[in-house]
């Protein structure tokens, strides 16, 4: 079954997709929407070309068609987590759920480009082309992304060290 | 140094050439270079915390090459038809000898109640994956569908019948997105219910009784939405579980 190309992708794009969306089955779903728009539009794909590069493509549009209808249903997702900190006593767990809340707080396009750059590790190019903007505007929302997570991050509750747990 | 190069440091994007002339900058600018160590580990703090997604198993619900493949469509709806369950105008005529005689001629079954049939065949059965979301996060599941269709949906409790939820689904109809429930009684024997949006049809029905093979199904429509119970039973003891469903949706 994992023979298509398409289908190597998908752990990757549930990966992208949970970062962006926070929530996991908000998440799924836009992989799912990503996935019937890659297979419908598979004769667009031209052989040879990145193919990653083209699914993040989609699911980028297919996110920001979304995101002003799934907005509240997120935002309700997000006030749900810190009930799940308080479970949490080890160091590993709260300071996911930190990540989770801090790239909440991050306007859509700079965490996308935080993602795409950080996680996926793509190229400021493919970043570029994936979303469908200059290279000068990925460095802009990089740049102004990271500082603002630099700032939560830093807010020194206690809750928010970002020291890894190895 | 600009910003622009520092980040690409970061991100391990800078030329060779360029790298030791950026630690040259950091290890005379202690500013940068406390910005550089804290970009530096937001990104390892993301990468620890998401990297483990791509190790989780694939949901099922993602694997859908399959279900958009013409080829394997046809083939589904093939062994649909040799069950005895008619699809739309084709499966009329192949399957006309299966259908209890009088059912069809005078009471076409409406397209979603076909379908909810056809639901039951093909999910019902499945030993591994009967279910998307399990009844253990029902919550989730009715939350979940109920955004999905666009409405509140309500899943009923049908302990007092025999039968618990074992969990749900999202399938699609040509109306759109449709909920399936399942339920198990001790035996094993399972019951499904469809909930699917109607488009410009009847808006209000009394119960309808439809035997489609092996697979008896009780359906209503309320509203803009249609709902049907399935499930291999005789019709006294189906009508009697889909009252209390009825009645548990329209307190």
């Amino acid at each position: 079954m994992d023979s298509h190309p398409i289908e190597r992708h998908i752990p990757r794009l549930r990966r992208y997709a949970r970062a962006l969306v926070g929530d996991r089955y908000a998440a799924d779903d836009l992989v799912q929407d990503t996935l019937e728009r890659a297979w419908n539009k598979l004769h667009l794909w031209r052989e040879g070309s990145d193919m990653r590069a083209w699914l993040f493509a989609i699911m980028h549009n297919v996110f920001v068609n979304q995101v002003r209808s799934r907005r509240q249903e997120v935002e309700r997702n997000m006030e749900e987590l810190p009930v799940i900190a308080v479970r949490g006593t080890q160091g590993q767990e709260l300071e996911m759920m930190d990540m989770d809340r801090a790239l909440a707080a991050l306007p859509e396009d700079q965490r996308a480009v935080i993602l795409l750059v950080a996680v996926e590790q793509l190229t400021y190019e493919e970043t570029s082309k994936a979303l469908a903007v200059p290279i000068g505007t990925v460095m802009s929302r990089l740049s102004r992304g990271r500082e603002r997570l630099r700032q939560i991050t830093a807010g020194g509750d206690g809750l928010t060290s970002l020291k890894l747990v190895k | 140094m600009t910003d622009a190069d520092l980040h690409a440091y970061v991100d391990g994007l800078l030329p060779a050439s360029a790298v030791q002339r950026a630690e040259a900058h950091l290890a005379a600018h202690s500013e940068d270079a406390e910005r550089v160590r804290a970009w530096r580990e937001i990104n390892l703090a993301l990468r620890s915390q998401f990297n483990p997604v791509i190790d989780e198993p694939v949901p099922e619900r993602l694997r859908i090459r399959p279900r958009f493949s013409r080829h394997r469509r046809f083939a589904v709806a093939a062994a649909l038809v040799s069950t005895g369950i008619a699809i739309g105008g084709i499966g009329g005529w192949m399957t006309r000898g299966t259908f209890q005689e009088t059912q069809q001629a005078a009471n076409p079954l409406p397209t979603f109640a076909r379908q909810a049939a056809m639901a039951h065949v093909v999910y019902a059965p499945e030993v591994r994956h009967p279910v998307e979301v399990g009844a253990d996060q029902e919550d989730h599941l009715v939350r979940w569908l109920s955004k999905r269709l666009g409405t509140e949906l309500k899943c009923p409790k049908l302990g007092a019948v025999g039968y618990e939820l074992i969990g749900g689904r999202l399938l699609a109809n040509p109306n759109g997105p449709v909920a399936h429930f399942m339920y198990q009684d001790k035996r094993g024997s399972r019951l499904t219910l469809y909930v699917s949006v109607q488009r410009g049809e009847a808006r209000q029905t009394a119960f309808r009784f439809s035997q489609e093979d092996k697979v008896a199904v009780f359906y209503w429509i309320d509203g803009n939405y249609g709902y049907a119970l399935s499930g291999e039973l005789n019709r006294d003891v189906l009508l009697n579980v889909a009252n209390v469903v009825y009645k548990q949706l329209n307190p």
